[in-house]
């Protein structure tokens, strides 16, 4: 296995037009552990962890462009109140030593459909930036990024530069189920964005289906059953409607971690919850909180 | 004769709380564990094992993976040097490497020795089995059905049957006037212990072999091993390595017959560490149970009857399963007074992983049962969980479903009183989302969220049982060194991180007033200390090494009555105490080292506890067991009713372990244990279907968190126990009986669901709570 190890974005992005079956790896939270237990044997491993500029973030055109090495402790840290969703999703990610190593960016490039980032990206709307040596960059929205069972939209000599996503102009909430109270993988996630100045509801289902996805049904019902100008209470009816679309959208299996049917379920209770909590944060003219965690709080 | 209780316990002696000499090591990431081991110029061993649960084999074809670079022994069963079969109980039955047929997914079925790790990880994949698989057995209740027509192997069918008779049952149904009727089910638990298996072998000049392995016992592994090498046991040499944990997934044998073959057979040391997931086919686990319970009793709940079927699947080999099944009958009812009894405990032989000790031993499943039978009844007489319980309750005099009596201390009702007393946890606090269900997960804010409380009983046999000559050796040797009176004690026991070490250094400095006690590295060349199970170290071992201590302290205070003598003392008129010889009548006669000198006091002592006799087959009666200890447990949950997820908001616990031998120590297996118990109430399983195995990994297979294991308040009580050393009572066991029922029983108490398997998951409570079995 060759280790390949470039200084600079642009040296990156030629070994990866040369080597494209070098398989990047940033914090090594995922790929690390495939290669320990022997499941994976990528015949080079392209290190982008000395290539700096992918650890910082930056405010650019109203928008964020957070770089693809920027670790969810610094997410949760940094970037908690303008990109609420995705702090209170890496908040759930693993341990604090994994949440110190881990990325976005790793989690975009593995797309696991239980990825823990992808629900809120998808309700906030965020856009991967992708580039190649040969073409350039190409913005790719995350919803079209995702095209099967770890499988993403990247060219083979493409590498994950950054995503790009508006600060939260609404309240955020990220709700996820494990069946114990830290460290675990999702058994099924939801995320939901409220977008107030397009009086549009984002939303965004994890390990609910072969790839991340959104619930469009149900955002187009529930911004059309939203008392966007006189901001006046939700329903319970509505939020049930809400739940039960959002259910529908999901397609998820039996598996060792859960059954379909409770997937479904327990997404419906996550979508009515969450949606009540970031109304009530609305009407209450907040655009929410990243959750209190007590003294640990920051 | 002179005791050292009467007077003041040394500091770092009985009953303080010393620190751990491992702790800090453990802790900073220092300590050696036995996947530490290294050797220059060793080769590194890997195990080939079936992907099927059942198979013939047709071939083995090891030649493309001889033909590889690095790779340096292939070997098969027919390169086993001697006995081709081992394992715990008597007949050996488990193959060293399969021959002609596999019988669990995971059977070793080849070895190979390699430059390293990763060829020889390679060359596994190159070995070339041919296997015409078979359907498997996987029907516990099926083979007791059908034991001749179900065999996985020449024994059987069933490993064996205990029945339990005591009354009339018949006749006790028909004058009761309540009756509950229950099945229950308790999934496969694993003791995932933190360090994986791993050892080293070093090729002897005797032409024998070192074996540095992570072990519960020792010299049993050593008579296991030789057999098996062809070797006399004086060729084969046992060193403790560092253990990372136990839990009683070390008592059978992984890779010590491995690595000693390939070291024998290339010349070279040779390393073997398994990783998580072999780690998961490298031991057996708890057996799975599926019971059947039926309690009659009176109008205000004292219990008449229990009639009571008990099936443990143990997996395709004998293991430990033989007395797991003792353990299951004659603790199957629990610390209460029933007078009319019958209960038909099996074990079978599946193609299910295999299973044999983990913590609790055949007590925990059955106490799952019984506990939620005690509520059952509790709730169909309109009595309360803790009144219904006390009212049955065992004490000092009872009998026991096997007709023993309990001659020591066993206050179940006084415990469960204080139990009872003790003050409820405050309100659930929403405002931090680690207090709710979900956690940080965010799963609710409050919503959906109910309390329940709980309570459970457990009762543990300590020590060996059913007649087996169950003793421990232990050698002391006093001399001074640098001036200091130091004591040296030596004992085959496995700290596993129970922490006896500690111990035996604390019975050191109280029997013999020194302050520097050096404890040599667990190997063979003392005698049997036995297992480190059975909660039978500090009963056995301490028992050892105060008998071995008091042995030199007597040549001790001999010598210090002739050389110290101003007027002849009568040694039984001397003591040592703080380093110093003291005498009764007339003080502080000197120091230590001024009677020892140059002197070395040696001994070796043998400590057996009082004998104990098998069940008898036909009626299950006999003093089975040496020692009982009860541990009572109260829980309270969290539970969102929507999603099915649990808080367990804080568990209380009141145990009796007769005397403190160390405070922090004892704290520490109430901990441990309720958090294991934790994690078979809500969440460890080994998922199994068709016999393989579905989650062999920590990403799948859940132990509780920190988040997830709530503070707890102890009461921890000392009612001596007059047979054992100090009076103490085995402690790392009870706790994880009595912790599981508690908690699911606060689950039922918050959701009204009947809840009758273990681990409860998530779908159980939002789907209504119906039995649900992947068996």
């Amino acid at each position: 296995m060759d280790f390949l190890r470039p200084a600079t974005w642009q040296d990156a992005l030629a070994v990866k037009a040369e080597r494209p079956d070098a398989l990047p790896v940033q914090g090594g939270t995922d790929v690390m552990v495939e290669i320990n237990f022997d499941r994976r044997r990528p015949a080079a491993l392209l290190d982008l962890t000395g290539v700096r500029a992918l650890a910082d973030w930056d405010p650019a055109d109203g928008r964020l462009r957070v770089g693809a090495g920027v670790p969810y402790a610094r997410l949760i840290t940094e970037l908690g109140r303008s990109l609420p969703g995705l702090a209170q999703a890496s908040r759930t990610v693993g341990s604090p030593q994994i949440r110190n190593r881990g990325t976005v960016g790793g989690n975009l490039g593995a797309a696991s459909p239980a990825g823990d980032g992808h629900p809120p990206l998808l309700a906030g709307d965020a856009v991967v930036e992708a580039e190649s040596a040969a073409r350039g960059v190409r913005m790719i929205p995350v919803a079209e990024f995702f095209t099967g069972v770890k499988r993403t939209a990247l060219a083979p000599d493409e590498l994950i530069r950054a995503f790009w996503a508006a600060p939260a102009s609404g309240p955020q909430y990220f709700s996820k189920i494990g069946t114990r109270n830290a460290m675990v993988i999702a058994v099924c996630s939801f995320a939901v964005a409220l977008h107030p100045r397009e009086r549009r509801v984002g939303t965004g289902l994890g390990s609910a289906a072969p790839t991340p996805r959104r619930a469009p049904a149900a955002e187009a019902f529930i911004a059309h059953e939203l008392d966007w100008d006189g901001r006046g209470p939700l329903s319970e009816a509505a939020a049930r409607r809400f739940g039960e679309l959002v259910a529908e959208a999901a397609s998820p299996i039996d598996d060792v971690r859960g059954t379909g049917d409770y997937r479904r379920r327990a997404l419906s209770v996550m979508a009515r919850r969450t949606l009540t909590w970031a109304w009530n944060d609305h009407r209450a003219g907040s655009t929410g909180s990243v959750g209190s965690l007590g003294r640990e709080a920051s | 004769m002179t005791s050292p209780l009467d007077v003041a316990s040394a500091p770092g002696g009985v009953g303080d709380s010393p620190l751990r000499p491992d702790g800090t090591l453990k802790v900073v990431g220092e300590f050696a564990y036995a996947s530490d081991l290294w050797m220059d110029g060793m080769l590194w061993g890997a195990t080939l094992r079936s992907p099927h649960p059942r198979a013939l084999i047709r071939s083995i074809d090891v030649g493309p993976a001889l033909a590889m670079p690095g790779v340096r022994a292939v070997l098969t069963h027919e390169d086993v040097p001697g006995r081709a079969l081992f394992g715990l109980d008597h007949p050996a039955d488990q193959p060293v490497l399969a021959i002609d047929q596999v019988r669990y997914q995971g059977e070793p079925v080849a070895l190979v020795a390699a430059d390293h790790p990763e060829a020889a990880r390679r060359a596994l994949a190159k070995i070339v089995v041919d296997y015409d698989v078979r359907e498997p057995i996987t029907d516990s209740r099926a083979v007791i059905a059908d034991p001749e027509g179900l065999k996985v192997q020449e024994l059987g069918g069933i490993t064996r049957y205990q029945p339990v008779r005591v009354g009339d049952v018949a006749a006790a149904r028909a004058g009761a006037e309540v009756v509950v009727t229950r099945d229950y089910e308790v999934g496969i638990q694993d003791q995932a212990f933190l360090g994986p298996e791993a050892g080293l072998a070093i090729p002897s000049e005797d032409g024998g072999v070192d074996l540095h392995v992570s072990t519960q016992w020792l010299h049993n592994d050593l008579r296991q091993i030789a057999p098996c090498l062809g070797l006399a046991e004086d060729q084969v040499h046992m060193t403790l390595a560092g253990v990372g944990g136990a839990f009683g997934g070390r008592e059978d044998l992984s890779m010590q017959i491995h690595a000693a073959m390939l070291a024998l057979r290339t010349g070279r040391p040779v390393k073997m560490s398994y990783d998580r997931h072999e780690s998961f086919f490298g031991h057996v686990h708890r057996h799975p149970a599926r019971m059947r319970y039926e309690y009659g009793a009176t109008a205000d709940g004292r219990l008449l009857y229990a009639d009571v079927e008990i099936v443990l699947d143990g997996g395709a080999y004998t293991s430990s399963t033989r007395n797991v099944v003792g353990n299951a009958a004659s603790l199957g009812v629990g610390p209460y007074e029933i007078p009319n009894i019958r209960i038909d405990a099996y074990g079978v032989y599946t193609n299910n992983p295999p299973c044999g000790a983990m913590r609790g031993f055949g007590a925990v499943q059955a106490c799952f049962a019984y506990e939620s039978m005690m509520d059952e009844l509790g709730a169909a007489c309109g009595i309360g969980p803790v009144e219904i319980r006390r009212r049955n309750a065992v004490s000092q005099g009872s009998r026991l479903a096997t007709g023993q009596i309990i001659e020591s201390p066993a206050p179940l009702a006084d415990m469960l009183t204080r139990l009872d007393a003790m003050p409820l946890p405050p309100p659930l606090d929403p405002s931090d989302l680690r207090n709710l269900p979900g956690g940080v997960s965010q799963t609710t804010r409050g919503e959906g969220v109910a309390r329940g409380v709980g309570y459970g009983v457990g009762i543990k046999n300590i020590c060996f049982s059913e007649g087996f000559d169950d003793y421990s050796t232990a050698r002391v040797r006093l001399e001074v060194i640098g001036g200091e009176a130091t004591a040296l004690v030596h004992t085959a026991a496995a700290e596993v991180g129970q922490g006896l070490v500690t111990i035996q250094a604390q019975i050191a400095r109280t029997e013999l007033g020194v302050q520097k006690v050096t404890i040599a590295p667990a190997d063979d060349r003392v005698g049997d200390a036995g297992s480190s199970s059975a909660s039978r170290q500090s009963y056995m071992s301490g028992g050892a090494v105060k008998a071995a201590c008091e042995a030199v302290r007597a040549e001790l205070l001999a010598l210090a009555a002739r050389r110290l003598a101003r007027g002849g003392h009568d040694r039984d008129d001397l003591t040592v105490l703080g380093g110093k010889i003291v005498s009764r009548a007339d003080g502080v006669l000197g120091a230590v080292e001024d009677v020892l000198r140059d002197d070395v006091i040696e001994r070796t002592r043998e400590y057996r506890h009082r004998p104990t006799v098998p069940m008898d087959p036909v009626t299950g009666q006999g003093r089975s067991h040496t020692q009982l200890a009860l541990c009572v447990h109260r829980a309270v949950v969290d539970v969102d009713v929507e999603l099915g997820l649990v808080k367990v908001v804080e568990l209380a616990a009141v145990q009796d372990v007769g005397k403190i031998i160390n405070r922090t120590g004892v704290e520490g297996q109430i901990h441990g244990g309720s958090a294991q118990g934790l994690g078979l109430a809500l969440m460890e399983e080994i998922i199994v279907v068709d016999g393989q195995v579905q989650n062999p990994s920590f990403t799948d297979y859940l132990i509780p968190t920190i988040l997830d294991m709530p503070p707890m308040r102890l009461d921890i009580l000392e009612h001596p126990d007059p047979e054992a050393p100090y009076g103490l009572r085995g402690a790392g066991e009870p706790p994880t009986l009595s912790s599981t029922p508690a908690i699911v029983a606060a689950v039922r108490d918050a959701t009204g669901l009947a809840l009758a398997r273990v681990p409860v998951r998530p779908e159980h409570i939002v789907r209504g709570g119906v039995t649900w079995t992947t068996l």
